[in-house]
């Protein structure tokens, strides 16, 4: 059991309130800001102190308010990789790596940074001030530092925020590299979804403080438990909507009936399904894929360079009021395919990629 | 009286006061220094409301006159005084002695040390701090390694500004070390009882020593902190 958390901390808006285990595998974490993600890896690495709780890393209890135990963050052995990095600006890139090796023999500890360095790039930099260095260069060299220490556990908050589309990548690279090797616990914050989804094998999703989702990614995206989850896993289309069978549900604002996959009865709320999900058909004709086919009208479209956002009018012509029920996501050459046609077009809304969800 | 008679005809007798006023002021900026510097990291690190009382008293020093603050002196460390008796009974008597000038110049420039280290300590990130503390450092090593050397330049100018101060001292050293030739006569006091004793030729040459010392420290400060290049370049914000 590597790193299991349980703590209770009285914030100034909401009280942070999390229980989980981390296992071996990157647990992504996600939430709006001001979830307290943050303050959740700060009392993991001892910066802040729960007002209860324990943490138990590896079998060492590194907090414990019931036995008045507390191990103050220089013993912790958690590696940490915040924001802006905070390099100490007075020391070069291989002498803030050193920092943590200090118990090491000269000879040793200039050998350790190289292999540091060096794994993380960086190898000729060691002598520049992190001033001299780029965003990612820096960045590289807050890894190096934070697993200088051979960390029982790696913290890394926003870790690739500060950085531009481009560098994001490459360093996103360089961190799924780092935690191939790195086979402990390591939690990931991030508001980015997809980068929440790539790097983190488990997710957990916060909403002001407390546990609004937690399991294996694929679970957290295809069930969201509730509409907030959906959202912050970046669904866009919802309805309210209310049961009607066993699989089937109204949907309210869609103005019709849905037939759901997921639906294991109970109060229903809501039905929700991703952009990416809307499938375009060629019209409703009679088959057994014609469930949950309804015609639409384009209200307007949105492009990027390789896809495009079209929003949706279900069962009539738009209004002038410009409103729309669903915002579809699709590839431009599916939609060279089919902007020609004249309206309305037909989408299908799988009953296995729907989803329904409690208030 | 020849005021403006050439200085080179002037032969002090005696260049004692030049003596007593450096060593006094080495000895008691090094120990405002450490006591100063402790006392602004160990507010740095401890909040609350209660502490507007402790920084009064911290700063009381630089707002009190000087004859207050030797009186306050001349009451503690005095025979009857709660510490005087103490290191009486120890054979040590610190009134009037030279102790006594370094007592009082180090009271007086610890606010100045106090405030600018503090204010300096105040600007460095606690990002720092916290990271050296996950890579493992003790307290010790998170100040002496990343708090000190980035609050340096600021600490630095407290102690040129305490150092200056104690030089200048004059009131407090009055009351509690009194005027002994040889022994507790620092530059200042060296000033007033020439000009007492009407020995204008001999307040002058101090004067001019005075502030020939001051000039230099104070410019050599300010040619540091302003001039590009003299002072390495740090950010104390990630």
């Amino acid at each position: 059991m590597p790193l299991e958390i349980q703590i209770t901390k009285r914030l100034a808006e909401f009280t942070l309130n999390v229980s989980i285990t981390a296992g071996d595998s990157p647990l992504g974490i996600l939430g709006p800001s001001g979830a307290g993600k943050t303050m959740l890896l700060r009392c993991i690495a001892g910066l802040e102190r729960p007002d209860r709780g324990r943490i138990v890393l590896d079998g060492r209890t590194l907090l414990d308010t019931e036995h008045g135990v507390d191990v103050p963050s220089r013993d912790r052995r958690v590696g940490m990789v915040i924001q802006h990095y905070a390099l100490f600006p007075h020391k070069t890139i291989a002498e803030n790596v050193a920092f943590g090796l200090h118990h090491l023999a000269p000879s040793e500890r200039t050998q350790r940074v190289d292999e540091l360095l060096e794994r993380t790039r960086i190898a000729e930099l060691g002598k520049r001030y992190p001033r001299q260095v780029s965003g990612g260069e820096q960045q590289r060299a807050a890894l190096a530092r934070a697993l200088s220490i051979e960390p029982s556990a790696l913290l890394l908050d926003e870790p690739l925020s500060a950085l531009d589309t481009h560098l994001r990548s490459q360093l996103e690279a360089q961190l799924q590299e780092v935690f191939l090797v790195y086979r402990r616990p390591t939690l990931l914050v991030t508001h980015n979804v997809e980068e929440a989804y790539r790097l983190g094998r488990e997710l957990l999703v916060l909403s002001r403080g407390q546990i609004a989702a937690s399991g294996p990614r694929e679970d957290v995206f295809r069930h969201p438990p509730s509409l907030e989850v959906a959202r912050l896993t970046g669904c866009k289309n919802f309805s309210r909507a209310q049961p009607i069978s066993e699989d089937t549900v109204q949907a309210i604002d869609w103005r019709c009936q849905l037939r759901v996959r997921t639906f294991r009865g109970g109060p229903v709320a809501c039905a929700g399904i991703r952009a990416h999900h809307i499938d375009f058909v060629e019209s409703s004709d009679g088959s057994s894929s014609s469930e949950n086919v309804f015609p639409c009208w384009l209200v307007r479209s949105s492009e990027s360079p390789f896809r495009v956002t079209l929003f949706l009018r279900l069962h009539q012509p738009p209004d002038e009021s410009g409103n729309f029920d669903l915002q579809a996501e699709v590839y431009k050459e599916k939609w060279e395919h089919f902007r020609g046609r004249p309206l309305p077009w037909h989408v299908r809304l799988a009953p296995e990629l729907l989803f329904v969800m409690p208030e | 009286m020849a005021l403006f008679a050439p200085l080179a005809q002037v032969t002090p007798v005696d260049w004692s006061p030049l003596w007593i006023s450096l060593k006094t002021s080495i000895v008691a900026t090094i120990i405002t220094l450490v006591v100063g510097l402790a006392a602004a990291y160990w507010r740095e690190r401890h909040k609350g409301s209660a502490m507007a009382l402790v920084d009064g008293i911290f700063i009381l020093p630089l707002v009190l006159p000087p004859t207050v603050v030797g009186f306050f002196l001349l009451v503690i460390f005095g025979r009857n005084g709660p510490v005087g008796r103490v290191l009486l009974r120890l054979g040590a008597t610190v009134v009037f002695s030279w102790p006594a000038t370094v007592i009082a110049a180090a009271v007086v420039s610890f606010p100045l040390m106090y405030l600018t280290a503090r204010a300096a300590l105040e600007q460095v990130d606690t990002r720092f701090l916290e990271a050296a503390r996950t890579l493992g450092a003790s307290e010790w090593r998170v100040f002496r390694e990343i708090a000190l050397p980035l609050a340096w330049p600021g600490v630095l100018a407290g102690t040129i500004l305490s150092f200056a101060r104690a030089l200048g001292e004059f009131g407090a050293t009055l009351m509690v070390a009194g005027n002994i030739p040889g022994r507790t006569a620092t530059i200042p006091i060296a000033i007033y009882f020439a000009v007492e004793a009407d020995d204008m030729h001999r307040a002058i040459v101090w004067c001019v020593i005075d502030v020939v010392i001051s000039l230099a420290l104070l410019g050599g400060l300010y040619h540091w902190a302003y001039t590009p290049g003299t002072r390495p370049a740090r950010e104390t914000k990630p």
